[in-house]
């Protein structure tokens, strides 16, 4: 075993354990302690294949794990892997979700939003933040795409087809919520349409915001500039952004580059991203 | 003592400092060159740019080792017209910006040179040395002083900016490559592009880590080798060069100018020492100077040869 804790180069990993979370979801776990603060990344290596960031969903003093969705080819290839089979990671890398000092020690009101696959991305952040006991907002496109609902206690579910929990988005009951709780931050990670509107809500009503982004990555190190987003490099200046940082980032909520690039509206990046 | 002065002048452009940002570093969007600027850098250069746009080689494309790194991205760009409305209002930006421009045949470059020819670009650099991307540089064949003399003889043609050719330390004879460069009107040499191509293995997988298998060179590992093309180069012409290749310090910098290098690109010392490593240099190389009794860069520029 590597004695190290994070790898500028890929290490591979036996998969130790996989769990099925829900229709078309798995967790990938690997028993190796790795120095990874809520919000981080790791590249994930498929030799010969491909090399995607993901965030890592489970975290213990000597295992962690990725939670994957199968969409495109690579993530297909995932599933098909078995306990034994190995993948390379690297990283962990960027900067996480910080812990201001209002809510230390279990003081402040916490939310925390997660919607579709930004859900893998909050559940470490969340169980960090047990003491705070946050408020936890899920939503997802239909009942079947929900995953971790189990995970958490105290859970409100909510399905844009309302098969499950509430019918809508966890951006519908904030104002409630807010009037009810009074919260000092909210933490988000899931589609940047959801998060833009998040991010509007906490403006106005001052709360501290933090938002998890995607982007396509390249290098993963903050040299080759395809995660750009108006100036900031989400592999390395983020994925996570506060909301003094996201007030200056023009393209938050509206623009995204291609592999080539390109600059397009986030609806046209997700489509490409979906395929 | 007085401050040391860092401002060189490259081709008739002004720098407040030789530092450079060279291609396919950051250079993808106008906000980012912005960020090297208030960096510190004295000039920057965008991500090469084709006519049409490229998606590049698959991940994993950059990947660091004890030496530096190895990359084969291969040339991801949106393409000349993405990219001269990425770059429009140009003097938005505080620090001259350079156009890096591929393409396969002479014609190819031109047609991105008459695209981009609405953009404030201060210069254009071609290239021709990239040894990882099919179609383009030494894998088509462009390391030649014949095939490097119609490209630029072709550019020159096409605009009046100045034109800095990047040659490739594979060269044997890169002073030959450099003069011919020269003859046929380039302004500047930018040496050197990435060596090799190289490859790392990961052992375990039984694979190499790149997706493309085998990538460019970069780093303290090329640093020497690019030095001593700077030294080579500076004895075969009168233009000047961009001493670029593993400088990460104001050391390294000024040893690159005192082989010849009027300006210095840093790439992989970003990932070495952070997106302020111009800055840092800047500081370093004023702090030498001033305890070495030297005034000005062009007071160094080329000693080691005398």
């Amino acid at each position: 075993m590597n004695e190290f804790s994070s790898f500028d180069q890929p290490v591979m990993m036996k998969i130790d354990k996989i769990i099925d979370e829900s229709n078309g979801t798995k967790s990938f776990m690997f028993r190796h302690k790795l120095d990874y603060k809520p919000g981080q990344f790791v590249m994930v290596w498929l030799p010969g294949v491909d090399e995607k960031p993901l965030a890592v969903s489970y975290l213990s003093d000597d295992f962690f794990g990725i939670t994957v969705l199968e969409r495109g080819k690579f993530t297909k290839l995932l599933h098909t892997m078995v306990p034994g089979d190995q993948l390379g990671i690297r990283g962990p890398f960027g900067h996480g979700y910080s812990f201001p000092d209002n809510i230390k020690n279990g003081k402040g009101s916490v939310c925390v939003i997660g919607g579709g696959c930004g859900m893998a991305s909050v559940t470490v952040l969340i169980e960090r933040l047990q003491e705070n006991n946050p408020t936890i907002l899920m939503g997802a496109s239909t009942s079947t795409s929900l995953f971790f609902k189990n995970r958490y206690k105290d859970i409100t579910l909510f399905t844009d087809d309302g098969s499950e929990g509430i019918k809508g988005y966890p951006t519908d009951v904030l104002e409630e919520l807010h009037n009810k709780n009074g919260y000092d931050i909210i933490y988000t990670c899931g589609p940047e349409i959801m998060m833009s509107k998040v991010f509007d809500f906490c403006k106005k009503h001052d709360i501290q915001f933090e938002a998890s982004l995607e982007r396509y990555m390249k290098c993963g190190i903050g040299v080759c500039g395809q995660c750009v987003c108006d100036g900031q490099m989400v592999c390395k200046d983020g994925p996570v952004f506060n909301l003094q940082a996201l007030s200056n980032m023009n393209d938050f909520g509206k623009y995204s580059l291609l592999k080539s690039g390109k600059r397009v509206s986030l609806s046209e990046y997700a489509d490409w991203r979906s395929c | 003592m007085a401050t040391a002065n860092l401002s060189t002048d490259l081709c008739g452009i002004k720098m407040s400092n030789p530092t450079v940002l060279p291609s396919g570093f950051l250079g993808t969007s106008k906000s980012l060159l912005e960020r090297v600027a208030e960096s510190g850098v004295g000039a920057a250069t965008i991500k090469s740019v084709s006519f049409e746009a490229r998606e590049g080689h698959k991940n994993p494309t950059v990947i660091p080792f004890e030496g530096g790194m190895l990359n084969a991205v291969g040339y991801s760009n949106p393409g000349a017209e993405e990219t001269a409305r990425e770059f429009s209002n140009l003097n938005e930006v505080s620090i001259p910006v350079i156009a890096s421009i591929i393409g396969t045949e002479p014609d190819d470059f031109v047609r991105v040179v008459d695209k981009l020819s609405g953009n404030e670009f201060s210069a254009i650099e071609l290239p021709l040395s990239c040894p990882h991307t099919p179609g383009f540089g030494l894998l088509a064949g462009q390391g030649t002083p014949e095939s490097t003399g119609k490209i630029v003889a072709a550019v020159r043609n096409a605009s009046k900016l100045p034109i800095f050719v990047k040659l490739s330390p594979n060269i044997p004879e890169i002073g030959n490559l450099a003069k011919a460069a020269e003859n046929a009107g380039a302004d500047a040499i930018t040496a050197v592009n990435t060596l090799g191509p190289g490859m790392i293995i990961n052992i375990e997988a039984r694979k190499p880590v790149l997706s493309y298998k085998v990538g460019g060179v970069s780093g303290q590992a090329l640093r020497p080798v690019a030095t001593r093309c700077v030294y080579d180069i500076y004895e075969s012409v009168k233009i000047p060069i961009i001493g670029t290749g593993g400088v990460s310090t104001g050391r390294h910098a000024i040893e690159m100018i005192m082989a010849g290098a009027t300006a210095i690109g840093v790439g992989t010392g970003i990932y070495e020492r952070g997106i302020d490593v111009f800055s840092k240099i800047c500081l370093e190389m004023e702090k030498w100077m001033s305890e070495n009794s030297y005034n000005s860069i062009h007071e160094m520029i080329g000693i080691a040869h005398e």
